[in-house]
């Protein structure tokens, strides 16, 4: 199996090259010059030309992409025009807040998820059944960042329990070390920062992960059935086993195969829905991140991004084709 | 077995209405209720809308909705326009674009998919790198760059929306086409001298037709997301046309003053999507008996 995961891992560095190519070119094409968009209109031709010179736009196409794929290489992107500091940097300064957005939003769709697919799928037709299912065809119909805006208002405005947006609250955190605020606060026994961040994250987290949630109970509630009726399942209950512990025991750890493959599938999802729930939130991530480069048409960093969004992308899908193999022992490449 | 499996299948065959199961046939017609009730609300929009969707009225500027019989019965927005007037021509864009991305990338993906399982060889690696590389993308992201880079505008969004989504039936279609070209009618009709484009169309396609009809719809429901998800960031179509994600984007700003305004259109992409979702699933459990038997599939 190694050996088939690291054919796939160098089959990977092709199709990130590409990508890298095609993005570079898209951006290429694009009208808007970056120059106007960063001096402003009222810029003269000479300030134009020197700062072309200085981003290194001047250059012909192919001497950019080979200058911009030597620093991809070096894993850097060259500088951002916007924030005048190498485009990894300033990626790296706002990826904990993204992954810790997608892992909260993981957490509460698998929890809720997982015990509602199984309850819905062992006990098929009852009241259960109706509920979770209709719950499920809710979730995957749900646009995530309408119901972040209904959070807002009824949470935040109506009820006035949560905060509209960002993090924290100013002042409240403490130093970062790791950047992900709930594990900063956590190692600092800041309390007030641990319940501070928490109520920031539950409603980004919430909005995000509810088409998950939805598939996710879905994809259960179909595999817990499907697992019911194999004979293993009839041993069991002819030897007199409670229902819970069949239920339990042998279906879930068997119906939860294809719900791993879906939790992979659906990061995907979930990493490009992070663009558009931390834009609703103004949450500090990467993804808010992309809007204000594209706006500003800051070619590197927008570049960067799509190329870690996409990296990352293409790791998960390799973590989860080798987590089959662990979970399943009669998967073998 | 394979008794067993032709014993069962002739159990199974009652005609199109009768494998519609009570449970089925709810979910049908509600879906196809909801998604009817758009599509004509949809086409007729000038004629049933009371405003102009653009039409700024001064003086009733963010007005609450007053109810059935009022002057604005949805309300008006922060430039005095209508919302229930501009909800309809919501609709309009939304089913428009959505319908327009399904039948491309339907057409695209399933003529590439038999393409690429029917030939083999080196067209099917050819093709199979391209869906790999394509489908590298996490969705939406390329949806983001190119219309950020390509502009605002209907041609563009669609494009945009295409380039990912005709995969899914190429997968799918190439799977399929992989298994039916070596089954004894095509192999039948190539002996008789039959050429590739017309056993493709043929023979080909009428079998994988069922599967993409399924795939197109949660692709339909799919689209309008990301319709929507596009507008509301700002880069989908221009703002002077109304539609439900540009009236959730400028609606976000009034969210503390003016409820109305972010909850009517994110209502309508919510109704819709699930009603055409309930239409997918129904048409999945009717053309799947597999799953039926199971339940009612996922």
């Amino acid at each position: 199996m190694a050996g088939y995961l690291v054919q796939r891992f160098v089959g990977t560095v092709p199709v990130l090259l590409l990508i890298s190519l095609l993005v570079f070119l898209l951006i290429h094409a694009a009208p808007g010059d970056p120059t106007l968009m960063l001096l402003g209109e009222e810029t003269n031709a000479a300030e134009v030309a020197k700062a072309k010179a200085q981003w290194g736009l001047d250059r012909p196409l192919y001497v950019q992409y080979l200058k911009f794929a030597a620093s991809t290489l070096t894993g850097e992107f060259g500088k951002s025009f916007k924030y005048a500091e190498p485009v990894s940097q300033v990626i790296k300064a706002r990826l904990p807040a993204t992954i810790e957005l997608a892992i909260f939003s993981i957490i509460i769709a698998v929890v809720l998820a997982i015990p509602l697919g199984v309850w819905a799928g062992s006990k098929p037709n009852s009241w259960l059944d109706n509920v979770g299912t209709t719950f499920g065809l809710f979730g995957i119909s749900m646009p995530s960042f309408w119901l972040g805006i209904m959070l807002i208002l009824l949470l935040a405005g109506v009820l006035n329990i949560l905060p509209t947006a960002g993090r924290s609250t100013y002042g409240v955190a403490g130093p970062e070390t790791t950047g992900f605020y709930l594990l900063d606060s956590l190692l600092q026994r800041n309390w007030k920062a641990v319940w501070d961040a928490l109520t920031h994250i539950c409603m980004p987290a919430l909005a995000l992960g509810v088409n998950m949630l939805g598939i996710l109970m879905r994809v259960t509630r179909s595999s817990v059935l499907e697992v019911m009726n194999e004979e293993y399942v009839v041993t069991a209950r002819a030897k007199g086993l409670a229902e819970k512990n069949i239920v339990w025991r042998h279906v879930t750890s068997n119906a939860l195969i294809p719900v791993i493959t879906v939790v992979g599938l659906e990061l995907g999802t979930l990493l490009s829905g992070s663009i558009i729930v931390e834009t609703v939130f103004a949450w500090p991530g990467v993804g808010s991140l992309l809007i204000t480069a594209l706006n500003a048409r800051d070619y590197p960093l927008v570049t960067g991004i799509v190329i870690t969004y996409t990296a990352a992308f293409v790791v998960i899908n390799l973590i989860i084709d080798g987590l089959y193999a662990v979970i399943d022992p009669r998967i073998r490449y | 077995m394979q008794s067993l499996t032709l014993e069962s299948a002739t159990e199974k065959t009652p005609g199109l209405v009768g494998r519609l199961a009570p449970r089925l046939h709810t979910k049908a017609f509600t879906g196809g209720l909801i998604v009817l009730t758009f599509i004509v609300v949809g086409i007729l929009g000038p004629a049933v809308a009371p405003y102009n969707p653009n039409k700024q009225e001064l003086t009733a500027m963010t007005k609450p909705p007053e109810g059935i019989g009022s002057l604005h019965v949805l309300g008006t927005d922060n430039l005095g326009r209508d919302v229930l007037s501009r909800v309809i021509y919501g609709a309009r864009v939304s089913l428009l674009v959505a319908f327009a991305v399904v039948f491309i990338s339907g057409f695209i993906g399933i003529g590439l998919g038999a393409i690429s399982g029917y030939f083999g060889g080196k067209t099917d690696f050819a093709i199979q790198k391209l869906v790999e590389v394509v489908w590298a993308f996490p969705p939406l992201l390329l949806g983001i760059t190119i219309m950020a880079f390509l502009g605002q505008g209907l041609f563009n969004l669609i494009l945009a929306l295409v380039v990912q989504r005709w995969i899914p039936y190429c997968r799918v279609v190439r799977g399929q086409a992989l298994s039916l070209r070596t089954r004894e009618f095509v192999v039948a009709s190539r002996c008789l001298g039959a050429r590739n484009a017309q056993i493709i169309l043929r023979h080909i396609l009428p079998n994988v037709i069922q599967t993409s009809l399924v795939i197109g719809t949660f692709a339909m429901a799919s689209a309008i997301i990301a319709e929507a998800s596009l507008s509301f960031l700002g880069v989908g179509v221009p703002p002077e046309i109304p539609t439900w994600g540009t009236m959730l984007a400028d609606a976000r700003i009034y969210i503390s003053t003016a409820w109305w305004l972010p909850l009517f259109p994110g209502l309508c992409i919510f109704v819709t999507v699930l009603g055409i979702n309930l239409l997918g699933d129904a048409l999945r459990d009717l053309l799947d008996p597999r799953l039926k038997r199971a339940g009612s599939g996922i």
